[in-house]
């Protein structure tokens, strides 16, 4: 909780995080890493729109992708409309159609979703989505079929003398809009709903015997919600200059799910790292394999069976003990498990790479990596890569114990020394 | 007349067929409180594996194997990765099985590529049954229903008659007790998971070669196994039951009629019409059509 | 003649086939302290789930100061000023205490779904959860994590959400479950001040508790309601005697 003393902090907190906006694109810049930005910054307003329903609202949903998509369609048509000249709209504001479609959605398809809650709402979730997906492969006239609908974002009235060819115009206006978003959602946290949305998290039949409608609760926050997520659709059309089927895809919602998850769900500043790795991961791994998607599934079940919290509440975890004093006692574990998970990790992706080699129809058999070259239909790599893989995972068992072992002498000591 | 036959009997079978795998689901959510969101992925992999056994040895081996084979793999799953994330939650649970689902259509992509397989009937129960007036009835699709109907039967009988059974009946509400009188409760817990995972891989042991046999395959039919399991009432088999064949003739009906409505042909509409079913239900009857409160 | 705060008119309940409540009429005056006792299995619990709307009735009709409010969900019947206490502990386990007490005054103070207030900068609302935090003596712990106080002080939250919101009738679910002497005499203080000029209608085993507290007593045996009436009525009548008080017969003696 805030208290009146840490108004200067808040003030410094959020200028440091304008200042981070403002700065990066200059520490980080060529196209390809401007690239990379306007996909972080369109990403965390959608994680952090998908976080107010799961991990503000309790709300597990998969289908979260049919109010960012829709978004994108009203925004790709009346960026559309302002290149003929015929609607005078600053392409700027363009995320506000965006969200003015996301949150017309969010009231269409919230009245029916919150009607049950947990995982009967999971499901429903999926059941609209999947709806969605068909409809919109069903009307090829309004949404393009499967090649979308394109455009062209340089259209309308400069703002400024903005036109938003170049991409770092783009980077700025999506990173604008990112902070608008985010003060907007940790402002939403403080007010009465986002506090009863909490309470309806937690404790659903309680919250109802306060006083409280549960579905009405639950009903605003997915409203709200979805006008963000609306706004970060109108964000990638603008970027992208196209939206298509894939935009309302099962695939889409499964991203900014894995992404939220893997910052972490029980934090405000989750999804924002989270959509930062998860952008990292995609974009950069999937230059260099074809594979990427396993290897994220991979790291996501990872991170669900033994960080359910995220890499927020890993990072979290370290602070009393930083403080302590006694972090550098763990960093020969933490180093040595980072050994051993590499280890493991070279042999899987051996095996993963050659098994992908020999199924490809047309591709090469011989796999190329760390200047070495396998064949695929040789059994020598196979046993190769499959001992490194066992012994990777001999010491990853050895260092996790070590780390355990660690940490628990730490634990037990800082826990005597309370008060 | 004789098209409304043929296609009443057809829409049957694919209901029996949706049956088996929703059945499975809504046991397995009813006794371990998991719904497992890749139980459409063990769907698939028996499909995988028969084509890979049915082409090295052949059909009816597969049918056996496969769904051993997709039994060890849920077995594995409990043990190793449901157990952990079971003090985590239900969200953790259900997220874990989700990544399960995406981790095995990867895999499946990985291993057997992106086209469709050549998974095909045995020559055998390739042919016609019986004659309805003009139209033929295929034997493979009889077969389907014999297979469904004797897998049902079966696991009635097991979980009321036999001892396990009842052991299993007992866990559902108070694991605790059971496992007080001795019996090992994570043992059937994952007899229970591993079984359901069989039977999913029996039904794509059987389905796989009457429809396509490909990796989007689960993520095809998953949505619709959920959607029955909603629209049929959480938990509820009989719900299921009724769903299933309801969805299952609907389906068919609508791929095979001539219609349109507005420039849209109801062929074009049938992906839709399970989700408008639901969304229909939701609207008038949230508990669905024999649920009673949430599970 | 102004309306009874609470009346049951003839009321059923069934889960299936299982009769829970078996015809039960009562009525409870408006400031009146209330106890319902009876053994374990009598229906207590199911009662009070009636009354607060969690359960619908089989058929029979609830009153809610002469308003009926048979079939209400539980945040409307919560609205018209009616509050419980739950006997297995049921705050917001992940909050502070500060914010489960204001959790439960947001509604009351008419913030409703506010998604435009600053709810830091309510002062009404910091004010009365303070005064509430005072009342049940957890002032000084407000910013402790609701689930990991000690029992006694969970209940005591338990007891400071239920009356935050300025309910007329409160129905309190065996308060002093699981307290040891002392915890009960403070718990009886606080029951006696937080209810004062109000509605009180309790569930309670204790009998020392029982009969410090209420004016009227109703005994529950079977999901009937085999007698009602003063604690000396009460301890006079021998089908509650048989009935219930066989080895508490004693205890009720000598209290």
């Amino acid at each position: 909780m805030r208290y009146e003393p840490l108004n200067l902090g808040r003030w410094i907190v959020w200028g440091a995080m304008a200042l981070v906006f403002i700065v990066v694109p200059l520490a980080f810049s060529g196209g390809f890493a401007l690239t990379m930005l306007i996909q972080m910054g369109t990403l965390i307003i959608f994680a952090l729109s998908y976080n107010m329903l799961l991990g503000q609202g309790g709300m597990l949903s998969f289908g979260h992708a049919v109010y960012s998509g829709l978004g994108a369609y009203l925004a790709v048509h009346t960026l559309n409309l302002i290149g003929k000249g015929a609607f005078p709209f600053p392409v700027t504001l363009l995320p506000l159609i965006g969200g003015f479609a996301g949150l017309l959605f969010g009231v269409l398809f919230g009245y029916v979703t919150t009607r049950r809650a947990g995982t009967t709402f999971a499901l429903i979730s999926l059941g609209i989505g999947e709806m969605v997906f068909a409809c919109v492969l069903m009307f090829p006239g309004f949404f393009g079929g499967e090649a979308g609908v394109s455009t062209n974002r340089v259209v309308g009235q400069p703002f400024l003398g903005i036109t938003y060819g170049p991409a770092i115009q783009v980077y700025y206006l999506v990173a604008t809009w990112c902070f608008l978003s985010i003060v907007a959602m940790f402002a939403l946290t403080q007010t009465p709903l986002g506090r009863m949305a909490n309470a309806v998290r937690d404790n659903p039949e309680r919250a109802e015997f306060v006083g409280y409608d549960t579905q009405k609760v639950r009903f605003l926050q997915l409203v709200l919600a979805s006008f963000f997520a609306g706004v970060s659709g109108a964000l990638s059309c603008i970027n992208f200059e196209i939206v298509s089927s894939e935009n309302v895809s099962a695939l889409r919602s499964a991203g900014v799910l894995m992404a939220t998850y893997i910052g972490g769900v029980p934090f405000f500043l989750g999804p924002i790292l989270g959509a930062i790795v998860f952008i990292f991961f995609a974009v950069a791994l999937s230059g260099f394999t074809k594979a990427w998607l396993l290897y994220l599934g991979l790291f996501f079940v990872t991170v669900v069976l033994y960080a359910p919290g995220g890499i927020v509440s890993i990072l979290l975890m370290q602070i009393p003990v930083l403080r302590a004093g006694r972090l550098r006692e763990l960093l020969w574990p933490y180093a040595l498990a980072a050994g051993a998970a590499l280890i493991a990790m070279v042999g899987l992706i051996g095996i993963v790479e050659m098994v992908y080699r020999l199924s490809e129809q047309g591709a090469s058999t011989v796999l190329n990596v760390f200047g070495m070259s396998f064949d695929a239909r040789t059994t020598a790599p196979w046993i190769g890569f499959a001992l490194i893989l066992a012994a990777g995972i001999v010491a990853l068992r050895f260092a996790s114990r070590l780390v355990g072992a660690r940490w628990g002498a730490i634990q037990q000591d800082l826990l005597a020394r309370q008060p | 007349m004789e098209f409304f036959l043929v296609q009443t009997l057809n829409g049957i079978s694919y209901g029996l067929l949706l049956f088996m795998l929703s059945s499975g689901l809504t046991l397995v959510f009813s006794l371990m409180g998991v719904l497992n969101f890749a139980h459409a992925s063990f769907y698939m992999l028996g499909a995988y594996f028969a084509y890979q056994v049915s082409v090295k040895i052949g059909f009816w081996p597969a049918l056996v194997i496969a769904p051993l084979l997709v039994g060890a793999v849920g077995m594995l799953v409990e043990r190793f990765g449901l157990r952990k994330v079971h003090k985590y939650g239900h969200v953790a649970e259900l997220l874990f099985t989700f990544g399960l689902a995406y981790l095995i259509e990867e895999a499946v992509h990985l291993v057997w590529g992106r086209l469709a397989v050549e998974y095909r009937v045995p020559p055998e129960l390739d042919g016609p049954l019986f004659q309805i007036m003009g139209s033929q009835y295929p034997i493979y699709r009889g077969f389907m229903m014999l297979v469904s109907v004797a897998m049902l039967v079966s696991i009635w009988l097991a979980l009321t008659r036999t001892r396990v059974g009842l052991v299993i009946q007992a866990g559902l509400t108070h694991p605790q007790t059971v496992e007080a009188l001795g019996h090992n409760v994570p043992r059937v817990f994952m007899l229970v998971f591993g079984g359901g995972a069989a039977l999913a891989g029996l039904a794509g042991v059987i389905g796989g070669n009457a429809f396509v046999t490909d990796p989007g395959m689960a993520a095809a039919v998953g949505p619709i196994i959920f959607v029955i399991v909603v629209v049929g009432g959480m938990g509820s088999l009989a719900g299921a039951f009724i769903a299933s064949l309801l969805i299952g003739c609907m389906q068919t009906f609508a791929v095979s009629l001539d219609w349109s409505l507005g420039g849209i042909s109801v062929a074009q509409a049938a992906p839709v019409l399970p989700y408008l079913l639901m969304v229909l239900l939701l609207i008038f009857r949230p508990t669905g059509l024999m649920g009673t409160r949430e599970g | 003649m102004s309306a009874n705060a609470i009346e049951l008119r003839d009321v059923h309940k069934s889960f299936g086939k299982t009769k829970i409540i078996n015809g039960v009429s009562l009525a409870i005056g408006k400031g009146e302290r209330h106890a319902i006792i009876g053994p374990n299995g009598a229906g207590k619990s199911t009662l009070y789930n009636l009354i607060s709307g969690r359960y619908e009735v089989s058929s029979g009709n609830i009153l809610l100061n002469g308003e009926d409010i048979t079939g209400l969900r539980p945040f409307e019947i919560n609205r018209k000023g009616l509050s419980r206490s739950f006997q297995v502990t049921n705050i917001f386990h992940n909050m502070s205490v500060y914010e489960n007490v204001r959790c439960a005054v947001l509604w009351a103070a008419g913030y409703r779904y506010s998604f435009w207030h600053r709810v830091g900068g309510l002062r009404d609302v910091q004010q009365r959860a303070e005064e509430v935090m005072e009342k049940i003596g957890l002032a000084r712990r407000r910013n402790v994590l609701a689930g990991t106080l000690t029992y006694a002080e969970q209940r005591a939250l338990e007891i400071g959400i239920t009356i935050a919101g300025g309910a007329n009738v409160i129905l309190l679910d065996e308060p002093t479950a699981g307290m040891s002497r002392s915890e009960t005499a403070r718990a009886i203080e606080l029951v006696r001040s937080v209810t004062e000029g109000r509605t009180l209608i309790m569930v309670e085993h204790d009998m020392g508790v029982v009969f410090g507290l209420a004016d009227r007593i109703s005994v529950l045996v079977y999901g009937e309601i085999i007698a009602s009436g003063t604690q000396e009525e009460i301890q006079a009548n021998t089908a509650v005697q048989e009935a219930y008080l066989g080895a508490a017969h004693k205890e009720l003696a000598d209290a």
